[in-house]
Order: C-alpha cells, then sequence, then structure tokens
C-alpha cells in the first residue's frame, strides 16, 4: 500500500495543484450553474426552491429561437469570413522563408498584448459618425455627410472576423505548413496547372486545418457578448448577451443559466465532431 | 546513335554563390536506362530536378527532342518523376493516384478507367485499387508511384533514388523489375542513385557525377573496368590506386618508379617526368614468389581475411601501403610474412594522368581557401 503511495506521489505533486485549481474554479461554478439552472427565481432578483424544469421549458420560446438562429448566423458568416481572409494569410505566411515565419507569426498574435475591449474599442474611434474614416472621407469629398457604419449588424461582424481572426490563421498555418512539398512537386509533374494543384491537392489536404480553423472560430464567437454590445450598440441581441442580460439586469438566474448550459452543449456536440474528424485524419 | 532524347548542353545551377552543377554536357539517348552516380551532393539529384523542371537553370540549356525546355514549367514537360519518398497524395486511393495526370489530360472517364486497370495490372496491384497509401508498405507504394508516372506514356522516366528506402530484399527485386519494365516499355529511364552496385546492376550507361562535374560516362563495364578518372577508380568497386613517377617513355612501354619499385608498363600518351596512378582492382592484383617480367614490385603478405566466396589479401608494400587482392579460396595462398612480387595482367589495369587533377585540385582548394575566407 505504502509502495502504491509512495510511486503516485510525484504524479499527485505534479498535476494536484492544477487539479485543485480546475476544481475550484471551473468545476465547482458549472455545477452551481446546473444547480441553478433548475431553481425558479424569487421577486428579489435571488433564486429559490422548488426545483423545477419551468427554465428549460422557457427556452422553447420564439424570441429566443430567434436570438439563437441569429447568433449560430452570425458566427457562421464571421467562420466563413475568418476563412476566406485567413487561409491567404496563413498560406503566404507558410511559404514565407523559415527566417520570417516566426516574425509573421508574432504580428499575427501581437494584438493580443492589448486588452480586446480596448482593441474594440479602437475601432470605434474609427467607425463613429465624427471617427477618423468619416472625417477623413469627408475631408477629401468623397462623401458629403458622414456614413452610418457603427452600432450596424456590418460593424458587428466586422468587430467578430477582427477579434476571430488569429484563431483561424494558426490551425490555418499549422497545416498548410505540414503539406508535403513533394505532393505540389508531383502534382505539377503530373500535369497539373496552379488552380488545379490548390483544388485537388492543398485544398483537400488542409482540410482537417480548415475544420480546426472553423471550430475554433465558431465557438468563440458564439459566446463574445460585448462585441455585439460595443458595435453594435446593443440594439440586436445575440446568446452572449442575452445570458449576460439574464444575469445582470433581468435578475433571472435560473434562465440565464439554462441558456449558459445550452450553449455549453451546443460546444460540446462541436467538440466531439472535432474530434472525430481529428481522428479521421489520422487514419488518412 | 541518333539524335539524342536529352541534351544537357552547358548546364549550371547555382544556389546563391555556391555552384552545385557545373557547366554539365550531358546527351542521353532514346531507350537508354541512364544512370546519374555520386556520393550525396554531388548535384546528380538537382540534375535530375532540372530536367524535371522542379529546379530553375543557372544556365545554359536543356532540350527535350531538340526543345529547349530550360524555361517550361514540370507541368509543360512531357516527363514524369517517380519521388525519392514516392509523394503519393494521401487523400486519394491508388486509383485516384494513379490516374491523377489523366484527369488533369481530360481523357474520357471510360479510358482513364480502363488505362488504370492496364497500370495496375502491370505493376501487380490488382485488388488494392481502393487502398489509401497509408495502408499500403514500401514496395507497394513504390508501384503507385511507377505507375502514377506511366500511365501518362513519358517521353523519359525521372526516377530519384527511387528504391533507397526499402529494405534489401525488396530492393534486389525491385531492381530487376524496373529494368524488366524499362526493356518492355522501351521509355527512356533517368536514374539516381548513390549505390553503385544500384547503378552497375541497372544502366546501360552511367553517368559517374562528383562535385557538380561529369567525371566519366559509360556503359557498367566501361566504368568498372577503364576508370578515366582516379575518383570514378575509387568510388565505383574497390581500387588499389598507386603514385607512380614515369622516368622513361619508350618503344617497349613507359617506365614508372614508385616508392617501392618500378615497372614497365605498356601504354601511350605520357611523358618523361609525369606524375600518375596506377589503378588496379584487387582482384586483378596477383602475387608470386618468382621474379615477373616488368614488375619489380615487393611487399609481404600481412594477413588473409576469409569473405566466403573469394580471400582477401593485405600486401603490405616497402614503403609501409597496404594493397589489397582478392583470389578464388580455392588457391593456395602464401604464408603470412612471405615476400611477395606484385603484378598484374597489363590490360587490367589502368594509367591515368594526375595533372590535370592536380590543377583541378588545387583550383578547388584556392576557392574553397577564399570562400572561407569571406565568411571569415
Amino acid at each position: 500500500m505504502k509502495h502504491k503511495w509512495n510511486n503516485r506521489l510525484p504524479m499527485f505533486v505534479m498535476i494536484g495543484p492544477a487539479f485543485l485549481w480546475m476544481a475550484i474554479f471551473v468545476l465547482a461554478p458549472l455545477c452551481y450553474v446546473v444547480g441553478i439552472s433548475f431553481l425558479s427565481k424569487d421577486s428579489s432578483g435571488g433564486v429559490m426552491f422548488p426545483l423545477t424544469l419551468a427554465s428549460y421549458f422557457s427556452l422553447w420560446n420564439e424570441s429566443f429561437l430567434t436570438i439563437f438562429s441569429r447568433s449560430l448566423l452570425l458566427s457562421l458568416q464571421t467562420t466563413i469570413i475568418c476563412l476566406a481572409v485567413g487561409y491567404p494569410f496563413a498560406y503566404v505566411i507558410a511559404n514565407a522563408p523559415k527566417k520570417h515565419r516566426g516574425l509573421l507569426l508574432l504580428l499575427i498574435m501581437l494584438p493580443f498584448w492589448i486588452n480586446s475591449v480596448i482593441r474594440i474599442y479602437g475601432w470605434n474611434t474609427l467607425l463613429r459618425q465624427e471617427g477618423v474614416i468619416n472625417s477623413v472621407l469627408m475631408s477629401i469629398g468623397i462623401i458629403s455627410s458622414p456614413l452610418e457604419m457603427l452600432y450596424t449588424d456590418g460593424a458587428v461582424l466586422l468587430g467578430m472576423v477582427y477579434e476571430l481572426l488569429p484563431f483561424t490563421i494558426l490551425p490555418l498555418y499549422a497545416s498548410i505548413e505540414k503539406l508535403d512539398r513533394s505532393l505540389l512537386e508531383a502534382a505539377s509533374d503530373l500535369g497539373a496547372t496552379k488552380p488545379h494543384i490548390f483544388t485537388r491537392v492543398i485544398f483537400p489536404l488542409t482540410m482537417p486545418g480548415i475544420f480546426a480553423g472553423s471550430i475554433q472560430t465558431f465557438i468563440p464567437s458564439l459566446g463574445l457578448f460585448y462585441i455585439s454590445e460595443m458595435m453594435g450598440g446593443g440594439s440586436t441581441m445575440y446568446i452572449g448577451n442575452l445570458i449576460k442580460n439574464q444575469f445582470l439586469s433581468a435578475r433571472n438566474w435560473p434562465l440565464g443559466a439554462a441558456l449558459s448550459l445550452l450553449l455549453i452543449l451546443i460546444t460540446l456536440v462541436l467538440m466531439k465532431l472535432y474530434t472525430k474528424v481529428g481522428s479521421l485524419e489520422d487514419m488518412a | 546513335m541518333g539524335e539524342p532524347i536529352i541534351r544537357l548542353v552547358n548546364v549550371v545551377k547555382c544556389y546563391h554563390e555556391n555552384q552545385v552543377v557545373k557547366k554539365l554536357n550531358l546527351d542521353i539517348q532514346q531507350g537508354e536506362f541512364l544512370t546519374l552516380l555520386g556520393p550525396s551532393g554531388c548535384g546528380k539529384t538537382t540534375t535530375l530536378r532540372m530536367i524535371a523542371g522542379f529546379e530553375s537553370v543557372t544556365e545554359g540549356q536543356i532540350y527535350l527532342e531538340g526543345n529547349n525546355v530550360a524555361d517550361l514549367k514540370p507541368n509543360q514537360r512531357d516527363v514524369n518523376t517517380v519521388f525519392q519518398n514516392y509523394a503519393l497524395f494521401p487523400h486519394m486511393t491508388v486509383e485516384d493516384n494513379i490516374a491523377f495526370g489523366l484527369v488533369e489530360k481530360r481523357v474520357k472517364k471510360s479510358e482513364i478507367k480502363q488505362r488504370v486497370a492496364e497500370m495496375i495490372k502491370m505493376v501487380q496491384l490488382e485488388g488494392m485499387e481502393k487502398r489509401m497509401p497509408a495502408q499500403m508498405s514500401g514496395g507497394q507504394k513504390q508501384r503507385v508511384a511507377i505507375a502514377r508516372a506511366l500511365i501518362n506514356n513519358p517521353r523519359v522516366l525521372l526516377l530519384d533514388e527511387p528504391l533507397g528506402a526499402l529494405d534489401l530484399k525488396l530492393r534486389k527485386q525491385m531492381q530487376s523489375e524496373l529494368k524488366h519494365l524499362q526493356k518492355r516499355l522501351g521509355i527512356t529511364f533517368v536514374f539516381v542513385t548513390h549505390d553503385q552496385e544500384e547503378a552497375l546492376t541497372m544502366s546501360d550507361r552511367i553517368a559517374v557525377m562528383n562535385g557538380g562535374v561529369l567525371e566519366q560516362i559509360g556503359t557498367p563495364r566501361e566504368i568498372y573496368n577503364r576508370p578515366e578518372t582516379k575518383f570514378v577508380a575509387d568510388f565505383i568497386g574497390e581500387s588499389n590506386v598507386l603514385d607512380a613517377y614515369v622516368t622513361e617513355v619508350s618503344e617497349g612501354g613507359i617506365h614508372v618508379k614508385m616508392e617501392f619499385g618500378d615497372a614497365v608498363l605498356k601504354a601511350g600518351g605520357f611523358v618523361e617526368e609525369e606524375m600518375v596512378y596506377l589503378c588496379v582492382r584487387p582482384e586483378n592484383l596477383k602475387m608470386t614468389k618468382e621474379a615477373v617480367p616488368n614488375f619489380n614490385i615487393y611487399g609481404t603478405v600481412k594477413e588473409h581475411i576469409f569473405i566466403g566466396s573469394v580471400c582477401k589479401t593485405v600486401v603490405e608494400l616497402a614503403s609501409g601501403l597496404e594493397v589489397k587482392m582478392t583470389s578464388p579460396q580455392t588457391d593456395e595462398l602464401y604464408a603470412v610474412g612471405t615476400r611477395v612480387n606484385i603484378y598484374w595482367r597489363e590490360d587490367q589495369g589502368v594509367i591515368l594522368h594526375t595533372k590535370e587533377e592536380q590543377l583541378y585540385n588545387l583550383i578547388e582548394n584556392t576557392v574553397q581557401i577564399e570562400g572561407g575566407m569571406h565568411e571569415a
């Protein structure tokens, strides 16, 4: 018995602290959220017994469904734009001379050194009515009255793409960089033109990267609430705002908790899909 | 011989300051199996890649059937390549891999199907049509790579050390299969290898390269029996290379003097006071206790090494230099310590000029020293 403990001691010492941390700050709050979702709301904005499924039933509601589908649509748009913009980006970096790649990747990561709320606020300065872009365009006479850019759905989409683009680029880069150059030579040798090399070899072989990039963009995009608030003025509701409101303004914690769990569920399904595709890739 | 199918004229390839192929001139004949042989870094793979179009040509021309293709892209050249690591498309089945080139050429689906089936039969991969490359062994992948290249009916097939990754037995088998395939199809093969035995067994002609320079081109027999440079004599098989000095040129031949003896050899084209190399294969070197006309080279038997079919004898010459000779193991051997006279049949030894070699080495060294100084 004593032997066993001695053997395992290093393991406990090493993963123990991390485990404790995760248990206290991730697992416990999650259980708390699950618990709350089965309670009912009391008149003062707190929660009370009895246990009920009412919050879950109330999710099946037309306005919530609209918000969910709108959020999914926004995330989908974000993901597609990020892929379209990120793929060429990643391709260029992956094919740059080796000594430059590190620097280029660093430039991609650089924005993370500044808090994202501040960066989004920067867009605010650029896009608002009396912002930089409008003043420049008006001063050189391209437009006569300021463009309505901030607080539109387009602005929200822009903010999302801006925020999440690095998450798309990195997995794309990883899979493009891994690509065996001799395969491209082989395709060219067999008569393929550049566009064909892309469609028949590069694109299918970087599919795992495209998928990973999509998931890593899509999942966080579902929960980003501050972008739609800062760039969309909070006029259009998305899942993120909805959840935040349930906790902070509507004071309906059980509903907020149920919404959160639904979001987690969607995420888990996507993650499962992701690992499944990942293991398919290993087989090939 | 008719018009060469591939002609390299003064081809130079530089990477930055570094010349890896130096003024290469090479004619490859229609239907032959030509091997580019040399140690790693000799420029053989670069030469092949320039013919395929993967590497640009710094200077010079490459003619394919009389047309200069030096500036054409790989997909515009009527040659196909079998890569060292096979380079099979991992996301495609065996069938799709083989059909790749035909799909690019927009060949009709029914015809593709038929030709792929023929190819699969030819490389003996029946029943594996739907496999993915990852599910195949090295030898099988090799066959797919060959089929994928040959289905396009290329004018020339380029093979870049295609057997390097296979184990010895499979390698021997693939060597003879490839050779037979080439004979049957009559397609010109240009084969790159650093394995001299592979080159000797498979090739119609071998081009030996060293340091970006073509050392010698000829049939395997010519390369083996009549090496033209010291490098070729050393690199192909085993060779005893003796430094000698020409003391006299007369009707009877040339008189050469070595540190450890002298000899009179029949040879033309040499001048007095010239330094030469005498190259003799171990199997051509003989020893005797009696005197031999024209040979006056003495040494002491140092060691016999039994290696199966033959026995290897090491003889130490007066200068301390050791020469190796092999004799059938049934031959009677002189005891270790016996003083013997070394000789060879004159047509079985090769005499080489050293002048150009020395000059060449001198230039090489100067360039290296200069290069080194630049770096410092």
